[in-house]
């Protein structure tokens, strides 16, 4: 659209025709206050705090629903206007109880902030105000009416942006409140979208309500450590006896990839963190129990078992896992080849990458970011229930189809919530995913396994037809396409002009653990164990063969060939409900934070650190790499890298060539640079940018970054963008060849909106919400 | 959940009075609250169906509109303006001398079911005043005699 020319305050700007004259202001750093108008929520004009002057204009007028027009005159602050905001807020405050001492908003409240700029402390209203008492809505989700303002923020976020529709509003003028859809409950996805758009504390977490200010928390933007989409979430955490305390996990860095979204599992499931269980020191297995020791006695214990099985040619397996980060799943896929030389590694599989990279070889541009999904004009998805499995997925797919009209296209065996949006669904028998790939890709045979009554053979073909000429179209697909159909699917999409993939995976970072190469036949970057090349050169000595798959190391313990097995993060043993005493005669070592079932039968348990505890990268399920920060603290835990590292060390292995730090013999550390005088050390951050900082702990998952980014194609991203925050697309499509893997393998995780594997078991935040649900359901049956 | 034959020709003939399918929820809630003396739960989530609305979106909007209601009534509904013009010619004396005489106050039922009582606001009948509203029939110029004499016709 063309541009038009106004004046604000005296100040000429340009801005786009159809630009509402609230976002115009903004976007020259002129501020209009507002309570009820939010970025692409609809317009609801409710506060009058953004009314403005214009000229011609008879009366002061809303700026969040004027679009601007040529040379339109504006002043945005002026004695009038700054009167009429004053008064909007004595109304405003005319029923607030003013108990901002207590209250969890203050200091970073709407209300509170706008009461100091135009200075309505005094009122002249006398009425008595109309107290109601706190209310519960559900286990996470608490509301305090009279703090409310009813701007309708948490309404329209809930009905337009997460399409649940549970708030709504009830009554007439000032006996008007929000009200959720059960009476006096709410039954929505729990997702406290409401919570965090409340300007102010009328909308309270249960996670959090009253246990701290937000001044007195340090925040911290970090990587969700739940499902595969890679929410960026604001962790707010404070001195506790044991280190740091998580105490509130919100979305106040808007930054990420998921903008305001945040599920139940970011925003209150970090409390697996300080379970009671947690385990914070290393058990070794003393008469037939598993004792309490010390780090020097566990890592020497280890170190001399590992190399002994080692030197003795015994078998050893190890399983990794798909939530450490990526320089930890790399230095253990490095760690078993050279020090362990073993190519016998794996980890739970949920989604087919190596397929996609044998696929997507050669065709750069293929894979989409999580951001594109947000703004393509076509979605074609194929398995999965995103709203369940990928909540910011689903955002992205509704809210693309809501703001910017994108045409969904879904083929699921089930109808799934997000049905709601699509241009188009079509329902299919479970089990035919793969026939769909193959249709589309023009197998017109395949076609007989997917015709139902409501879907004929000219069904199909339009469908086709329509896919074939959309463009830029995103195909997703769920772990439902796995081996060879999706090499087909792939055929199918680069027939489509534009089109990109997203191959959905289940925990946070599936993605990375394949792309580092925790596969007994492929080394990071699907490079082939069997192929030669700079795996070889630099990492030297990598057995030839393929390894055992997780099942034949399972088979191997059964036959009592597998002398040792080193579990990093997972749970085979409960996943697979596998009979615990199969390893009474394998040396067992388990990096956990608690006592799974894998766990409790280990030789060793090592106390570990969870994402939310460490630094590092993650890659989610699309390829967005993002930095993780280091926000909570447990005593008496390491990250899995250091322990990688120190059971190295003990086993003699020289750590220098595992983890390549403090290359050279000198390092200045800045003392000749005047840092010291108080002014930035431009040339620290210049090295940092470039990541040629001196590394000089082998406890540095920074020197192993430098070893991906130099060895794992696709992996050559900007690390000065990483470090500021962004996410950086990764590619797979100079990725090694692959693999076509045995598709039963890959096992989803199946997690839904309130479950999240290992964590979400010691999760009580999640547990909450789950008991509350059978309970409503148990009081609907008795009746 | 089953409505008159009435309600549903009126219902089909006013969903293409509009562009959109929600914009019948008002008329339809009104007819439907005439047929069945109140909106019960089921009333509502049959219209929320037939509108693919959610039951809270029915249920706020009843919730703003104070001649709708989710409660039972009496026979007769009996509503006194209180406003302006009927509080200066004595609006205010028939409300309480309605309340006196039924025994029972704003928005209350007498035990046998025939009266509810409302204070209500205007009802556009100031060039009469004071008047009452009685379901849909008004009543004008009132006095205290000739308010029973109106309340007495409605004993049956």
């Amino acid at each position: 659209m063309p541009d038009v020319t106004l004046t604000v305050d005296g100040k000429k700007l340009t801005a786009p025709a159809g630009t509402l004259l609230i976002e115009a202001c903004k976007s020259a750093g002129i501020e209009i206050p507002s309570f009820c108008y939010y970025p692409n929520l609809s317009l609801q004009g409710a506060c009058r705090m953004c009314l403005v002057k214009i000229e011609k204009m008879p009366k002061l007028q809303t700026a969040c629903t004027t679009v601007v027009t040529e040379g339109m005159i504006v002043t945005s602050d002026n004695e009038e206007v700054r009167q009429a905001r004053k008064s909007m807020v004595e109304l405003l405050l005319g029923n607030h109880p003013l108990d901002c001492p207590v209250c969890d908003a203050g200091g970073e409240c709407e209300l509170q902030d706008m009461t100091f700029s135009y200075g309505a402390a005094e009122s002249k209203y006398m009425e008595a105000k109309n107290h109601k008492d706190e209310q519960q809505w559900s286990p996470v989700v608490f509301f305090d009416r009279p703090r409310c303002i009813l701007c309708y923020r948490c309404v329209r976020v809930c009905g337009e942006g997460m399409d649940v529709w549970a708030l709504g509003v009830q009554n007439r003028g000032v006996s008007s409140i929000i009200a959720p859809n059960k009476e006096d409950h709410l039954e929505c996805e729990e997702c406290g979208m409401c919570i965090d758009i409340c300007p102010v504390g009328a909308l309270t977490s249960g996670a959090y309500r009253y246990k701290t200010r937000p001044w007195e928390m340090k925040h911290v933007g970090t990587i969700c450590t739940h499902c595969g989409d890679g929410c960026k979430t604001t962790l707010g955490v404070r001195r506790s006896d044991s280190g740091m305390e998580i105490v509130r996990g919100d979305n106040r860095d808007k930054s990420g990839i998921n903008n305001d979204f945040l599920c139940i599992k970011g925003r209150y499931a970090f409390d697996f963190a300080h379970h009671p269980d947690r385990l914070m020191q290393p058990l070794i297995r003393k008469n037939g129990k598993l004792t309490p020791a010390n780090w020097e006695e566990a890592f020497e214990l280890i170190g001399k078992r590992f190399a002994e099985i080692r030197d003795h040619d015994g078998m050893i397996g190890v399983v990794g896992s798909s939530r450490i980060t990526n320089e930890e799943a790399y230095l253990l896929s490095k760690f078993a080849r050279v020090v362990l030389k073993t190519n016998n590694v794996d980890h739970h599989r949920t989604a087919d990458f190596p397929a996609l990279a044998a696929a997507l070889s050669g065709k750069p541009d293929s894979t989409a970011t999580m951001r594109e999904v947000y703004d393509a004009p076509a979605i074609l998805l194929i398995g999965n229930n995103p709203t369940d499995q990928h909540p910011l997925l689903a955002w992205q797919i509704r809210n693309n189809v809501r703001l910017h009209r994108s045409r969904l296209y879904l083929i699921n065996s089930q109808t799934i919530k997000l049905g709601r949006q699509a241009a188009g669904f079509t329902q299919i028998p479970a089990g035919t995913e793969g026939k769909v790939a193959a249709y589309l890709a023009g197998d017109d045979a395949a076609v007989e396994a997917i015709i139902t009554e409501k879907n004929s053979r000219e069904t199909w073909n339009a469908l086709r037809e329509k896919l074939r000429g959309e463009q830029k179209l995103v195909i997703i697909f769920g772990s439902e396409i796995r081996g060879n159909d999706v090499a087909v699917l792939v055929k199918f999409g680069s027939g489509v002009h534009g089109a990109k993939f997203v191959c959905l995976a289940d925990y946070a970072n599936s993605r990375g653990a394949a792309d580092m190469g925790l596969y007994p036949d492929l080394l990071p970057g699907y490079h082939r164990v069997a192929d030669t090349g700079k795996f070889h050169d630099e990492w030297t000595s990598i057995p030839a063969t393929t390894g055992l798959t997780l099942p034949e190391m399972v088979d191997a313990a059964k036959a009592s060939k597998l002398k040792a097995l080193y579990v990093v993060g997972a749970n085979p043993i409960g996943r697979l409900g596998l009979d615990p005493f199969l390893f009474s005669k394998t040396f067992v070592v388990v990096q956990e934070m608690f006592l799974t079932e894998t766990a409790f039968m280990a030789d060793v348990v090592l106390p570990a650190a969870n994402a939310y505890e460490k630094s590092g990268t993650f890659t989610n399920t699309c390829g967005d790499l993002q930095i993780l920060k280091k926000a909570g603290e447990v005593t008496g835990t390491k990250s899995d890298f250091e322990m990688i590292v120190r059971i190295a060390d003990a086993m003699g292995f020289d750590v220098h060539k595992l983890v390549p730090f403090g290359a050279g013999e000198r390092t200045d550390m800045g003392q000749s640079r005047g840092a010291q005088s108080g002014e930035a050390d431009r040339h620290a951050v210049w090295l940092e940018a470039r990541g040629l900082e001196p590394k000089m702990s082998p406890l540095e998952p920074t020197a192993i970054l430098d070893e991906i980014q130099r060895l794992v194609p696709g992996y050559d991203f900007s690390r000065i963008n990483l470090l500021a925050g962004n996410d950086q697309h990764t590619t797979l499509a100079n990725s090694g060849p692959g693999a076509i893997q045995k598709p039963e393998l890959i096992v989803p995780a199946n997690d839904n909106l309130f479950s999240s594997g290992t964590l979400g078991r010691y999760s009580k935040a999640l547990h909450s919400v789950m008991e509350s649900r059978t309970q409503q359901t148990s009081e609907v049956a008795a009746d | 959940m089953k409505f008159s034959d009435e309600f549903e020709t009126r219902f089909t003939m006013m969903a293409r009075h509009y562009p959109t399918k929600r914009s019948v929820l008002v008329p339809a809630l009104l007819y439907a609250q005439d047929e069945i003396g109140y909106l019960s739960d089921e009333v509502i989530q049959e219209i929320a169906r037939r509108l693919e609305l959610t039951e809270l979106d029915v249920r706020n909007v009843i919730s703003y509109y104070s001649m709708l209601t989710t409660k039972p009534r009496g026979k007769y509904n009996v509503q006194v303006c209180t406003n302006i013009a009927c509080m200066l010619r004595g609006g205010e004396e028939l409300f309480a001398h309605c309340r006196k005489k039924l025994g029972i106050g704003h928005k209350q039922t007498t035990q046998d079911g025939r009266f509810t009582l409302e204070e209500v606001e205007c009802i556009g009948a100031c060039s009469w005043a004071p008047a009452i509203q009685v379901n849909y029939d008004f009543h004008e110029n009132l006095t205290v005699e000739k308010l029973d004499k109106v309340l007495d016709g409605y004993q049956k």
